[in-house]
Parts: C-alpha cells; sequence; structure tokens
C-alpha cells in the first residue's frame, strides 16, 4: 500500500441557493488580473444547461478525460506522439468563443457626454482589445433556465432520456432545474497533469491539490484540452495556463478556501481522505458502471489499525491522520455513501464529491386540481420530474443504483426527522423506511445534523500543512521566517 | 569603394557573429535564470483558431527541416557531397528543401496576415513580434532565391559555407569563399546572424524549452514537500 492523503470535498446540491457568492469570492481573489477576466475557476451552472464553457461536457468536441484502449487508459485528447504532431496547433482546443469574451462599459462616456435629447449611455467595450463589442454570451448566460432552447435543451447528459421524456422535461408544469459549482476536482488520476509536454502540471504529494507551475509552463496548451472539466484556463496575456489552486495559501493557514468560506448556503465541506495510490491506475480502469464503487474502495479507513501504521510509514504526519477521521467528507462518501463524484466515466479519479439534489416530485392531479403535496413521503423516484437517468448521468457513470439509494435514504432521513419534529408521521413507519433505506436512526441523526446544523467547524477540517519541515529541507526556518512574506520575486510579465 | 566592401565584409562575415553569438548565450541564460516566467511559445491559438492551422503548421514543419538540413550541411558537408555526387539524389534533396522552404513562407504569409486581420491576434502582437516575423521573412525569401537562382545550394554550401562556418566556430574566421559571394547569399548569412542576435530578446526562446521529457516521463508527477525515503518519526510531528 502506497497510502496518501487528500484534501477532498463534497458539494451538496440540495443546499445550493444558485447566488453565485463563491465565484465572486475566486474572482476577486484570483483572477481579476489582464488575461484572466473570462476565468472562473468556481462556476456555477444550471442543469439542465450547457454550462461554462458551453457543453463542456461533450467530449466528443473538447476530448478530455480517459478512455479505455484495450484495457489500457488512453488520454482522450492527447499522446507522446501526438504531442510532437500537435503541439504547434492543437485541434480540440476550446478558444475564448467557448467561453465568452470578457467586457466592460465606457463610463467615462457617462460624464463627458456633450448635453443632448437622450440619456448618455456607457457602450460595452472589450476587455481584450478594448474596442466596442456586442455582448453575445457571458459565463452564467443560462442562469436559472434563461434562454433554455439554446442551452437547457442542448444539455449533454439529456441525451441519454427518449424524445418523450426530453419533452415533458421542458413542459412548464413539469419544469426543473437544480444548480452545480464546480471547482477543480483535484483529481487523483488527473488528465491535465498526464498531459503536460513540460511537466508543470503537478501534484502535491502532502495533500494532493494539483498545481500548475507557472515558471515551467510553456503554453503548449494540451492540459487546456485534456482537462474534462475544463478546469484550466489558459491565461492569452501572460502566455502561461492557470488553474484553481484551492486557495492553498489559506489551506495552509488553516483557513476554508474563499469559494468555501464565503458559501452563503454553507452547502460545502473540506477534509482529508487517505487513499491507496497504488490501485490508481486499476482502479480508474474498471467500466464505467463499476467506476463509483471502485473510487470508494480505493478510499481507505482511517480508523484501521494497519492503514494508519502505513500512513505513518508513509511519511504522512499523526495530525493530518487525525483530520481524516474527523473528515466530514469521509462520512458523506465512505460511511454514509451519499456522495457521488462528477462524470467519474472520465476516469480522472475526482475528489470533489456530490450529493444529488432531491428531485421535485410530481403533484398528484386528480382531475382538473393539481395537490401539490404528495401523502406519501416516500416518494416514488421515478415519478419524479428530473429523470434518474439524467441524474445517473452526471454523478454515477451512468448507473442509476447509486442515485437510488442517495435519494431513497435522504427521503427516508426528512420522513424520519419529520415523524421526530412534527409527528405527524408514524415513527414506526418512518424507522421501517430508514432501514429499507440501509440507514438507521443514529445515522439518520448524524446525517441530518452535519447536512442542518453544521458549524464552521464541522464543515472543514483541516489539517496543519507541516509547511515547516518543507522548509527545514531547504534552508534554516529561521531564516526564512525573515524572508517570507515579500510574494513573487519575479513580477508575472508576459514574455517578448 | 573596394575597401568599404572589405570593411562590411570583415564586419559582418568576422566581427558581427561573435556579437551575436556572445549575446545569445549571455542573454538566453540571464533570462532563463532571472526570468523563467517569460519563457513561453506565448501561443495566440486560443484567439483565433481557424487561421492559426494555416499559418503555424505548414510555417513549423518548414522551418524545422530546413533548419535541421542546414545543421547536416553543416556538421557533415563530406558526407553531403558524397550524396549530391547522384544526380538523382541530388535533385531529391534540392526539391525537398525547397517545397519545405515554400511551405515556411506560405506559413510565415499566413502569419502576417493572420496577425494583421484578426483584431485580437492583432492586439497581443508585439513590435519584437513584428521584428522576429520580418527577419524571418527576409531570411525566408533570401534562401529561397538563393535556392531557385544559385543551384546546387547543398553542393557548394558543402563545398565553401561549411568550412566558412568551421573558421568561424574555431575563432579564427576565413572570408576566403565569403567574399566573392552573390549579394543575396550574403544577405541570407547577416540575416541569420541578426536573428540569432535577436533570438534572446524576443519569443524565440521558446524553441530552447522543447518538452521533450515527456517523451519519456511517467504520466502522473507528484511534488513532495519532504523527502520520501527519510520516514517521519512518530515524536517529530504529533
Ligand atoms: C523546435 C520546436 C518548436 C516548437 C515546439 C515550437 C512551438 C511553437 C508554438 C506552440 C508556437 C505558438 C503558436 C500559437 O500561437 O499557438 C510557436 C510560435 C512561433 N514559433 Fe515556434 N516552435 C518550434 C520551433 C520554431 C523555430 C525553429 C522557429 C523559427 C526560427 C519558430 C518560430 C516561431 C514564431 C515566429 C512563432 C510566432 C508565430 C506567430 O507570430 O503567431 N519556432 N512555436
Ligand atoms: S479537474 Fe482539476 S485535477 Fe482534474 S483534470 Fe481538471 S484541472 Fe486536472
Ligand atoms: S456560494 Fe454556495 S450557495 Fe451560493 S452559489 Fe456558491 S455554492 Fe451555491
Amino acid at each position: 500500500m502506497d497510502i496518501r492523503s487528500q484534501i477532498s470535498m463534497v458539494f451538496h446540491l440540495d443546499k445550493c441557493i444558485g447566488c453565485h457568492t463563491c465565484s465572486i469570492a475566486c474572482k476577486n481573489i484570483w483572477t481579476d488580473r489582464k488575461g484572466t477576466e473570462y476565468m472562473w475557476w468556481n462556476n456555477v451552472e444550471t442543469k439542465p444547461g450547457t454550462g461554462f464553457p458551453t457543453r463542456w461536457e461533450d467530449q466528443e468536441k473538447y476530448k478530455g478525460g480517459w478512455e479505455l484502449v484495450n484495457g489500457e487508459l488512453k488520454l482522450k485528447s492527447t499522446s507522446k506522439v501526438k504531442t510532437v504532431t500537435n503541439i504547434f496547433h492543437n485541434p480540440n482546443m476550446p478558444t475564448m468563443d467557448d467561453y465568452y469574451e470578457p467586457w466592460s462599459y465606457k463610463y467615462k462616456d457617462l460624464f463627458d457626454a456633450p448635453a443632448g435629447d437622450d440619456q448618455p449611455t456607457a457602450k460595452p467595450i472589450s476587455m481584450v482589445t478594448g474596442e466596442y463589442m456586442d455582448i453575445e454570451a457571458g459565463p452564467n448566460w443560462d442562469d436559472d433556465l434563461s434562454g433554455s432552447p439554446i442551452y437547457a435543451e442542448n444539455d449533454i447528459n439529456l441525451d441519454v432520456l427518449s424524445e418523450e421524456q426530453r419533452d415533458q422535461l421542458f413542459a412548464i408544469e413539469r419544469l426543473m432545474m437544480f444548480y452545480f459549482p464546480r471547482i477543480c476536482n483535484h483529481c487523483v488520476n488527473p488528465s491535465c497533469v498526464a498531459s503536460c509536454p513540460s511537466g508543470a502540471l503537478y501534484k502535491r504529494g502532502e495533500d494532493g491539490i494539483v498545481l500548475l507551475d507557472q515558471e515551467r509552463c510553456r503554453a503548449w496548451r494540451s492540459c487546456i484540452s485534456a482537462c474534462p472539466y475544463k478546469k484550466t484556463y489558459y491565461n492569452w496575456n501572460t502566455g502561461k495556463s492557470e488553474k484553481c489552486i484551492l486557495c492553498f495559501p489559506r489551506v495552509e493557514t488553516g483557513q476554508a478556501p474563499a469559494c468555501f468560506h464565503s458559501c452563503v448556503g454553507r452547502i460545502r465541506y473540506l477534509g482529508v481522505l487517505l487513499y491507496d495510490a497504488d490501485k490508481i491506475e486499476e482502479t480508474a480502469k474498471h467500466s464505467d458502471h463499476e467506476l463509483v464503487d471502485t473510487q470508494r474502495e480505493m478510499i481507505l479507513d482511517p480508523f484501521d489499525e494497519d492503514v494508519i501504521r502505513d500512513a505513518k510509514k508513509n511519511g504522512i504526519a499523526d495530525s493530518t491522520i487525525k483530520a481524516a477521521q474527523e473528515s466530514p467528507v469521509y462520512k458523506f462518501v465512505k460511511d454514509w455513501g451519499i456522495a457521488l463524484p462528477p462524470h467519474v466515466e472520465y476516469r480522472t479519479l475526482p475528489m470533489l464529491f456530490y450529493v444529488p439534489p432531491m428531485l421535485p416530485v410530481m403533484s398528484s392531479q386528480e382531475g382538473d386540481s393539481v395537490r401539490s403535496i404528495n401523502e406519501e413521503y416516500f416518494p416514488d423516484f421515478e415519478k419524479a420530474r428530473t429523470p434518474i437517468k439524467y441524474l445517473a448521468k452526471m454523478f454515477g457513470g451512468g448507473n442509476e443504483s447509486h442515485l437510488r439509494y442517495v435519494l431513497k435514504k435522504q427521503s427516508a432521513i426528512r420522513a424520519y426527522r419529520r415523524a421526530v419534529t412534527v409527528g405527524d408521521i408514524d415513527m414506526l413507519n418512518a424507522e421501517k423506511a430508514l432501514m429499507e433505506a440501509d440507514c438507521h436512526p443514529k445515522e439518520a441523526d448524524k446525517i441530518y445534523k452535519l447536512t442542518s446544523l453544521c458549524t464552521f467547524d464541522d464543515r472543514f477540517v483541516i489539517p496543519a500543512a507541516h509547511r515547516e519541515e518543507a522548509i527545514e529541507m531547504m534552508k534554516d526556518p529561521l531564516e526564512h521566517k525573515q524572508e517570507a512574506g515579500f510574494g513573487f520575486r519575479e513580477a508575472p510579465e508576459r514574455g517578448k | 569603394m573596394g575597401q568599404l566592401k572589405s570593411i562590411l565584409d570583415t564586419f559582418f562575415f568576422s566581427m558581427f557573429p561573435y556579437i551575436t553569438i556572445f549575446t545569445f548565450l549571455l542573454v538566453t541564460i540571464q533570462r532563463y535564470r532571472s526570468k523563467a516566467y517569460t519563457y513561453s511559445s506565448l501561443s495566440s491559438q486560443f484567439l483565433e483558431n481557424r487561421q492559426h492551422f494555416w499559418a503555424m503548421v505548414p510555417f513549423h514543419y518548414g522551418i524545422i527541416s530546413v533548419l535541421t538540413a542546414h545543421f547536416v550541411w553543416f556538421l557533415v558537408p563530406e558526407t553531403v557531397l558524397w550524396w549530391n555526387s547522384v544526380p538523382a539524389r541530388l535533385y531529391v534533396m534540392e526539391i525537398a528543401m525547397f517545397i519545405f522552404g515554400l511551405m515556411t513562407l506560405i506559413g510565415l504569409v499566413n502569419i502576417i496576415i493572420r496577425r494583421q486581420t484578426n483584431s485580437m491576434a492583432r492586439f497581443v502582437t508585439t513590435k519584437a513580434d513584428w521584428l522576429v516575423l520580418g527577419f524571418l521573412m527576409i531570411q525566408i525569401v533570401t534562401g529561397l532565391y538563393t535556392a531557385y537562382f544559385h543551384r546546387w545550394g547543398s553542393s557548394w554550401f558543402a563545398a565553401s559555407l561549411a568550412p566558412y562556418l568551421w573558421s568561424v566556430f574555431k575563432l579564427s574566421p576565413d572570408l576566403t569563399y565569403i567574399t566573392a559571394m552573390p549579394f543575396m547569399v550574403k544577405a541570407h548569412i547577416v540575416s541569420a546572424y541578426s536573428i540569432i542576435l535577436l533570438f534572446p530578446f524576443t519569443r524565440l526562446v521558446h524553441i530552447l524549452v522543447l518538452p521533450n521529457p515527456y517523451l519519456w516521463r511517467k504520466p502522473q508527477l507528484v511534488r513532495w514537500n519532504w523527502n520520501r525515503k527519510t520516514i517521519r518519526t512518530t515524536e517529530k510531528n504529533s
């Protein structure tokens, strides 16, 4: 066993209110520089929708992630040979049109316009060229299902549905949507890393954060195609690619990343997982339907004596092992099994997991009257407005059983909590439903608590970074202390 | 007149090469040490993707082939002469090189058109870029002219230019063969030195950071902040 520790995440989709606070927190800290205006390391999509960049999930177009070719894992976008032939022109690279052209307004005109009959206007100007432009799209143009015929209806995950199901989905009385916030998944088998000709991308051994070394990046642009989640971005100004850094300077000092910290819905959880790095390749080689399970198997029990012994042998600090034992992510993913990886079929083994949303259940209809509350508190998910198939495409590698499991458990917990707090449901029935959903009252209480009443410290269990040990390897820590905090010694200026 | 010519010859063919090569070495190394960040191909594919293909691909395949050929001629002139001793083989080489030269030219023209016509590509073009493109244009046009009008280049290169370049290399420039060269050939050589001079100050440095380790490295990279071989003791990190 080669045990490594990974800072991992859970997003609870039922709690996301789609406020975009996370995106703004990130933008203000990291991507308000020239060349990064169009980047959204954190973005929030409305599903169904085409997302950002447009139709990023369409791997026929973008060729992101891995594929299985005769039992071997191969990058879809590149290979050793293709790196040589495609380095001058990358055939699958998204361009600014697939994202959007960032703009501002010429506010000065509001002050300088000569007196006239009309109000002066501030015309939009491109943040790339500074010229006047027509705004054609923005990063969340499809927010809240706006422009459904061009956006929501072209969601590639809908391809698994029948024509009839698709039509029904957009009938006004059945409309449904949910929010899908996304950051880099800090994958265990990252295709961005594997594709980089310069070796600029790497995974940090101590916490698994995937970073892009700005000094080593040479703008060969392989990672832009290879990341199936489109979470590496090209900075057209500096000629370097950039990506989400999981706010590592914050994490190293015990603070939650900015998007986590600011999250209004408190949907975000962060903690350590221990996994067996010897199993990465084997895990990623399973069929789509097995991947959720095999990825879960790769994650190890931090209470297991053997795991603890091997983790220590591998240099993992006691404090990190302790953090792994208290990790909220471990609970959601392993103990309770209600958080699932997004698009696990891309085989990058993402380390951000989602608790899928409960679906609005169809109202029951009698004649012309629609009853909005279903008497049954254990609704039949086959009748839900969002087809399970659709969710399974996003979170189950196409395997519907995982989604049934999660949704059943969640609804059983709700019924149980209703029995506890309101009392209009028979407790015996509620407990029976819990049993059927592979749950029991004690676990239900825990899930309820971590979902609804969680404090800051419950949500974020951040291990000590032990930077002092890293520094010790290179120089006297006291000397370092005096020199630290001056930022980049070299200005990140564009080459010529 | 004759005197001016010989002064110019002395300057361009026995002093200029050392100025350029010395600057090249000094500045590329210093730039890599103090400003590694600026080493980038500065790709603009993200901003314009269609003309990009017809510009970058012919240009790079062309120029890399032609440059490789020049290196071979320089390194093993005797072998080249031996190869050329059979006319059919000479024609194959000359025609192939001419086609690569044309590819380079087509690519370069497309690069210039692209950078002129696409507003975003134009926006990210610096003065240094235009200078590089200008000199490359001179280089290729004089090269193609020479190939067409002063046949057969690969033979006389091996016989008279290679010895000159070797003499420069050995620090005792011998201009015997050079002074009699036609103007276009001289222009080709001087322009080549100029490009070497521009090299460290421009985007051309991207040629030096070829990512060849990719061809044999393992796909996944992990960087450790501790020495994985020395195992931590429990007391140390409790
Ligand atoms: C040896 C391997 C080489 C590699 C891997 C390479 C790669 C690249 C790449 C990726 C770009 C950026 C293209 C883009 O805009 O997307 C580029 C641009 C460029 N390369 Fe190279 N190159 C190589 C050799 C050369 C050589 C030998 C020359 C000329 C002496 C050259 C001259 C240029 C120029 C002038 C540009 C800028 C083109 C423009 O203005 O858009 N390259 N190269
Ligand atoms: S999600 Fe992040 S770690 Fe995974 S492939 Fe994309 S950029 Fe790399
Ligand atoms: S801040 Fe939280 S609740 Fe708001 S959109 Fe982002 S993830 Fe959702």
